[in-house]
C-alpha cells in the first residue's frame, strides 16, 4: 500500500491504495466516481476512459499508483456548474447515448479528436473512436454529435 | 432543439405528431443529461455497508459428476469470509432450482456439472481481488460423463444432459413432460396446416436447403451485477434485471415467502438485449445473504457472460412445393441449441418457432421445432427471440428459389406475400402488418428494378433484401399507476426497465400526451417491486404495446378523476383552472394526489394439438434490410457498402429513438451476420474476449444506414404504435447472403460469412477446392 497525491477534476485529493489497484477501482471505491467503468477490463472498450494530464488512458488498465502527482479528469469533471460541455450537449441532442454505458468514454474521447483534428471528417472520426465499444451501435449518432460540437465548438472559437 | 443529422447516411425520420404534440415528437431522452455526464445510475455504482463480494468457481468440464470440491486453500487465504457450496445453499433454500420454463437449474452446480463455465463455488470477501485469488485456489474432482454439443446429435444422443425433465408447474402445455427421462428435447412442438404431402406431390418445383446460424452473444457493455441484502422486513435485491416482477416471483418461490418480503430494484441498465432475463445471479446473492447475514454483491467479468447466456444456434432445414410461381407447401424442421438450461428456449422454440414458413401466404404447412439440451452455455433470447435464426433460413432460401427459377427475387416475393386478412401458418389472420408495404418500400430505396454496376476485375458488387416478421409473444401483462400530485406534476409508476431503448421517453409521452403536459415533465419512477406494479418483463419488443396501453389507460383513468375532482369543487367543464387549483379548493392547502391506475393483458387463444390457433398474437412487428456489397474474389473479403433498413412500428412514438432502435438493431445483427461466433473446442469457449470475440466498431459498420419507418397504424397499441427494438434485426443476415451470391455467385449457408468461407466457396465453385 501507498499514498498517492493527485488532482482529480481540479481538487487536490490523496487515496491510499494497492499496487494492482486500477485507477478505475480507486475512483470507485474512494471517491464516488462512477462515470468511469469497468466493462472488458482488457483496454478494449474504452467504458473506463479517463484524462491523465490530458490524455486519454484506459482506466481499467492504469494502475492508481501511476497517477500519483498527476492530473486526472473523469466524465464528471467536465460539466461546470451543471452547464454541459458542447461535446455532452451535442452527445445529449444527437440521441448518441443509448444505455449510457459506453458514453463517458466517447464524449472523453471526442474531446480528443477535437483537439486534434476541430473539423473531422467521417475517416477522422472512425479512426479516432475505433477503440471505444458502443453495444447498442449508437455510431451514427455519435459520429452525428462529434460534427455538432465540432462545429459549435469552431464558431465559437472564432 | 436542432436535429442532429445530415451526416452521411442518416435520415430524418417523419413525425407525425396528434392531439397535445407529445406522441410523434422526437423528445431527447429524459434521462440523456445523466448519461452524458456518467451520472446515470447502474447497479455497477451499488456499495453497502458491510457488503461482500462473490467470486465465481467454474466447472472445467462440460458433463460430469462432482467427486469432490476442495475449498481448504481457498478458505485460508487470508482476508477470506467464506466459501459456499450448494449443500450450504440447501441450508438455506432447501429446493434450489429455478428457471422460468423449466427448474431445471441449480443456483450452484448440485453433484452434476453439465457445461463448462458453470457455477461451482462462491468465495466471499470484503476484497475481490482475494476473493478472485480464493476462487482459483479451489480445486474440483468429476468423473466426466459423454457429452453432447450439436443440437441435431442432441436429438439421438446416448449422451443425456439431464437425468429427468423438471417443467415448471405453471404451464399447462409443458406438464406431459414432467418427469420424462433419456432425452434431451426440452420440448418439441408441432404445427399442422392443410396438406403438404399433396402439396409437394403436385409442385413444379421442389426445393430443399438446410441453414446454420451460429453460438453468439449479448455482450452488454454492462456485464451482470447483483447485490442482495436483507433488511427488517425481508429480502431486496439490487439488480442489472429486464424481469424484476419475475425476479420477485421466483426469489419469492424460492424462498417459500409472499411476494411482498421480496422487493426488487432495478436502475437503468448498461444494456440488456435479452441477457438480463428471468433469473441470472439473483436467486445466487439472495442465498448468500441469507446465508451470511451481510449484503452480497456478484458484478460479472466479461469473460464470465460467456458463460451466463447466448443466443441459440439453430439448424433450419426447409422445404419447399411451388407452382406456377406460388410457394403452395412448406415443411419446416428447426432444432435450437438450448444449452445445458432450458431458460426461455421452450418459449422461443414454439412462439417463434410458428412463424418459420415467413411471412407468406402458404396454404399447406408444416413445422415441426425442437428444443433441446446440450452441455453448452444455457441459451435464451437475444434481440429477436428466435426470429433473426429463421429469417436467415427462409430469406435465403426464397431467393435461392427465384434465382433458381429466374424469378425476380422482389416479384417472387410479392407474388407469395402475406397480406392483411390472410390467415398465418396458426390460422391467424394477419392484421396490421404492413409486410408488402415493408417490402415495397425496401424495393423502392434500394432501386431493385434499376440497372445495376456489378464491379469490374476481382471486385464485385451485388445486391440483396430480405423481409420477415415476429409475433410478441402472448398472454402477458403490464400495470402501470400514474400520480398527479397536488401541485398538478405528474409522476408514472411501472416495472419496465429502460436498458436504453428509451422506455422511460416513450412511456412519459404516452402520459404526457393524454395528460396535455411537456412529456419532459413527467417522472418515471424505476422498477422497484415495493412501489412499481407488475410487468411481466421488458423483453421481446412487448413493452412499448403492453405497458405503454396499460400507460395509457392510467393516464386516462387519471385524467377521469381529475375531471370527477373538478365537477366535485365546482368548477365548470371546459374550464381552464390549473389542477394545482382544483387541490387547493378540495383539500384547502398543497395537498392529495389523484392516483390512476391501468392493466392491460391482451386476447390469446392457446393452440390446439395442431398448433392452431385464430389469435396467437396481439401484434405483428415486420423488418426488411436491403444491402449493397463489395466482394473481392481474391480474397472473398465483403463490404457492406450500403444499408436500408425498413420496418413496420406502427406509429412511430419518438421518431429520433424508433431510428436509433432500428439502426441498433440491424448494427448488431451485422456483427452476428459478419464476424461474431463464440469458438467452443470440446465445450470449451476458446474466444471468451473482446481481444477474439470481435463486436462491431465504428469503422466496422456500413458507410451508409438508413432507416426508415413505413406508414402505418397498429390499431389496439397505444396511440397507433407497437414494439421497435428488435425489427431491425430481421432482414440483415439474408440480404448479405443474397447480395453475396448476387455479386459473386456462391451461396453460404452458415453463419457467420467470413471473408475464408467465401473464399473457400469461390474456389471450389472454380473446381481448385482448397483443403481444409
Ligand atoms: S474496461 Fe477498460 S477498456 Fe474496457
Ligand atoms: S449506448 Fe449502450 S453501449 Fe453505447
Amino acid at each position: 500500500m501507498r499514498t498517492i497525491n493527485f488532482t482529480l477534476n481540479g481538487e487536490q485529493v490523496s487515496a491510499h491504495v494497492a499496487e494492482h489497484q486500477s485507477i478505475v477501482e480507486v475512483l470507485r471505491d474512494r471517491f464516488d466516481l462512477f462515470g468511469a467503468r469497468e466493462s472488458c477490463a482488457q483496454g478494449l472498450c474504452g467504458c473506463c476512459t479517463v484524462l491523465v494530464d490530458g490524455t486519454a488512458v484506459s482506466g481499467c488498465l492504469y494502475l492508481a499508483a501511476f497517477a500519483d502527482g498527476k492530473k486526472v479528469t473523469t466524465i464528471e469533471g467536465l460539466a461546470q456548474n451543471g452547464k454541459l460541455t458542447p461535446i455532452q450537449e451535442a452527445f445529449l441532442e444527437a440521441g448518441a447515448a443509448q444505455c449510457g454505458f459506453c458514453t463517458p468514454g466517447f464524449v472523453l474521447m471526442a474531446g480528443q479528436l477535437l483537439e486534434a483534428h476541430p473539423d473531422p471528417d467521417d475517416d477522422e472520426i472512425r479512426h479516432y473512436l475505433s477503440g471505444n465499444l458502443c453495444r447498442c451501435a449508437a455510431y451514427p449518432e455519435i459520429i452525428a454529435a462529434v460534427k455538432l460540437a465540432a462545429g459549435r465548438l469552431r464558431a465559437g472559437r472564432t | 432543439m436542432r436535429p442532429a443529422r445530415g451526416h452521411d447516411g442518416i435520415s430524418v425520420m417523419a413525425t407525425r405528431t396528434i392531439g397535445s404534440g407529445q406522441v410523434g415528437r422526437s423528445v431527447p431522452r429524459l434521462e440523456g443529461a445523466a448519461k452524458v455526464t456518467g451520472r446515470a445510475d447502474y447497479v455497477h455504482n451499488l456499495r453497502l455497508p458491510k457488503m461482500l463480494i462473490g467470486k465465481i468457481f467454474r466447472s472445467t468440464v462440460a458433463h460430469g459428476r462432482i467427486k469432490s470440491i476442495d475449498v481448504s486453500a481457498a478458505k485460508a487465504l487470508p482476508g477470506v469470509y467464506r466459501v459456499v457450496t450448494i449443500d450450504d445453499i440447501k441450508a438455506v433454500i432447501p429446493h434450489p432450482f429455478y428457471g422460468p420454463a423449466f427448474h431445471d437449474q441449480p443456483i450452484l452446480a448440485d453433484g452434476k456439472v453439465h457445461y463448462v463455465g458453470e457455477p461451482v463455488a462462491v468465495v466471499l470477501a470484503t476484497d475481490p481481488h482475494i476473493a478472485e485469488e480464493a476462487a482459483s485456489l479451489i480445486e474440483a474432482d468429476y468423473d466426466e460423463l459423454p457429452a453432447v454439443f450439436d443440437e441435431i446429435e442432441a436429438m439421438t444422443s446416448k449422451a443425456v444432459v439431464h437425468d429427468e425433465l423438471k417443467p415448471a408447474g405453471t404451464f399447462p402445455d409443458l406438464k406431459h413432460l414432467k418427469g420424462k427421462k433419456d432425452t434431451n428435447i426440452a420440448l418439441d412442438f408441432h404445427l399442422r396446416r392443410g396438406d403438404t404431402k399433396k402439396a409437394f406431390a403436385e409442385a413444379e418445383h421442389v426445393f430443399e436447403h438446410t441453414f446454420r446460424s451460429q453460438q453468439v452473444l449479448h455482450v452488454p457493455l454492462e456485464p451482470f451485477v447483483s447485490v442482495a441484502e436483507l433488511t427488517e422486513t425481508g429480502l431486496t435485491i439490487h439488480t442489472a434485471s429486464q424481469s424484476p416482477s419475475f425476479v420477485r416471483i421466483e426469489i419469492a418461490r424460492l424462498l417459500g415467502w409472499p411476494e411482498n418480503k421480496v422487493r426488487v430494484k432495478v436502475p437503468y441498465l448498461g444494456g440488456g438485449f435479452g441477457a438480463k432475463l428471468y433469473i441470472k445471479l439473483e436467486a445466487l446473492v439472495a442465498a448468500l445473504a441469507l446465508l451470511v447475514q451481510r449484503p452480497v454483491k456478484i458484478s460479472l467479468t466479461m469473460e464470465e457472460q460467456f458463460y451466463t447466456l447466448t443466443k441459440h444456434a439453430a439448424t433450419f432445414r426447409i422445404k419447399s412445393a411451388v407452382k406456377n410461381g406460388k410457394v403452395t407447401g412448406r415443411d419446416c424442421e428447426v432444432w435450437w441449441n438450448g444449452g445445458a438450461y432450458a431458460d426461455i428456449g421452450p418459449r422461443i422454440t414454439q412462439k417463434s418457432g410458428f412463424t418459420a414458413p415467413g411471412p407468406y401466404d402458404i396454404e399447406n404447412v408444416s413445422i415441426d421445432s425442437y428444443s433441446l439440451y446440450t452441455n453448452l452455455t444455457p441459451a435464451g433470447a437475444l434481440r429477436g427471440f428466435g426470429i433473426p435464426q429463421l429469417v436467415w433460413a427462409y430469406e435465403s432460401h426464397t431467393d435461392m428459389m427465384a434465382r433458381s427459377l429466374k424469378l425476380d427475387p422482389v416479384d417472387f416475393r410479392r407474388n407469395n406475400i402475406l397480406r392483411d386478412g390472410r390467415a398465418q401458418a396458426t390460422g391467424t389472420a394477419m392484421k396490421d402488418a404492413a409486410i408488402e408495404a415493408v417490402l415495397d418500400r425496401l424495393a423502392l430505396r434500394m432501386n431493385m428494378k434499376a440497372p445495376f454496376d456489378r464491379g469490374t476485375g476481382t471486385l464485385k458488387k451485388g445486391r440483396g433484401i430480405a423481409v420477415g416478421f415476429k409475433a410478441s409473444i402472448s398472454p402477458t401483462t403490464s400495470i402501470a399507476i400514474v400520480n398527479i400530485a397536488a401541485d398538478g406534476s405528474v409522476t408514472l409508476y411501472c416495472s419496465t426497465v429502460d436498458m436504453g431503448q428509451g422506455s422511460d421517453t416513450a412511456n412519459a409521452q404516452f402520459v404526457a400526451e393524454i395528460l396535455n403536459v411537456p412529456a419532459e415533465s413527467v417522472k418515471v419512477v424505476h422498477p422497484d417491486t415495493d412501489v412499481t406494479p407488475y410487468d411481466m418483463a421488458t423483453l421481446g419488443s412487448r413493452s412499448l404495446y403492453h405497458m405503454g396501453n396499460a400507460v395509457r389507460l392510467a393516464a386516462e383513468d387519471a385524467k377521469a378523476k381529475l375531471a370527477a375532482l373538478a365537477r366535485e369543487v365546482g368548477v365548470p367543464e371546459g374550464s381552464n383552472v390549473p389542477v394545482a387549483e382544483l387541490f387547493q379548493k378540495k383539500y384547502k392547502m398543497q395537498a392529495g394526489n389523484i392516483i390512476g391506475t391501468g392493466s392491460y393483458i391482451p386476447n390469446y387463444v392457446p393452440p390446439d394439438a395442431n398448433g392452431l390457433t385464430p389469435d396467437a398474437t396481439p401484434f405483428w412487428m415486420v423488418g426488411g434490410t436491403g444491402v449493397e456489397v463489395e466482394v473481392d474474389t481474391e480474397t472473398g473479403h465483403v463490404k457492406v457498402t450500403k444499408m436500408i433498413n425498413v420496418a413496420d412500428v406502427g406509429r412511430p412514438v419518438n421518431p429520433r429513438i424508433v431510428e436509433t432502435q432500428l439502426s441498433g438493431a440491424a448494427t448488431m445483427q451485422f456483427g452476428f451476420t459478419m464476424q461474431e461466433k463464440i469458438e467452443f473446442d470440446g465445450g470449451q469457449i476458446t474466444n471468451a474476449s473482446f481481444a477474439d470475440y470481435k463486436i462491431p466498431s465504428i469503422v466496422d459498420i456500413p458507410r451508409t444506414m438508413q432507416n426508415e419507418a413505413v406508414e402505418s397504424e397498429q390499431g389496439t397499441g397505444p396511440f397507433g404504435a407497437k414494439g421497435v427494438g428488435e425489427s431491425g434485426t430481421f432482414g440483415v443476415s439474408p440480404a448479405i447472403a443474397n447480395a453475396i451470391e448476387d455479386a459473386c455467385g456462391v451461396r453460404l449457408t452458415e453463419l457467420p460469412l467470413t471473408a475464408e468461407k467465401i473464399y473457400r466457396a469461390l474456389r471450389t465453385a472454380q473446381g481448385k477446392p482448397l483443403e481444409d
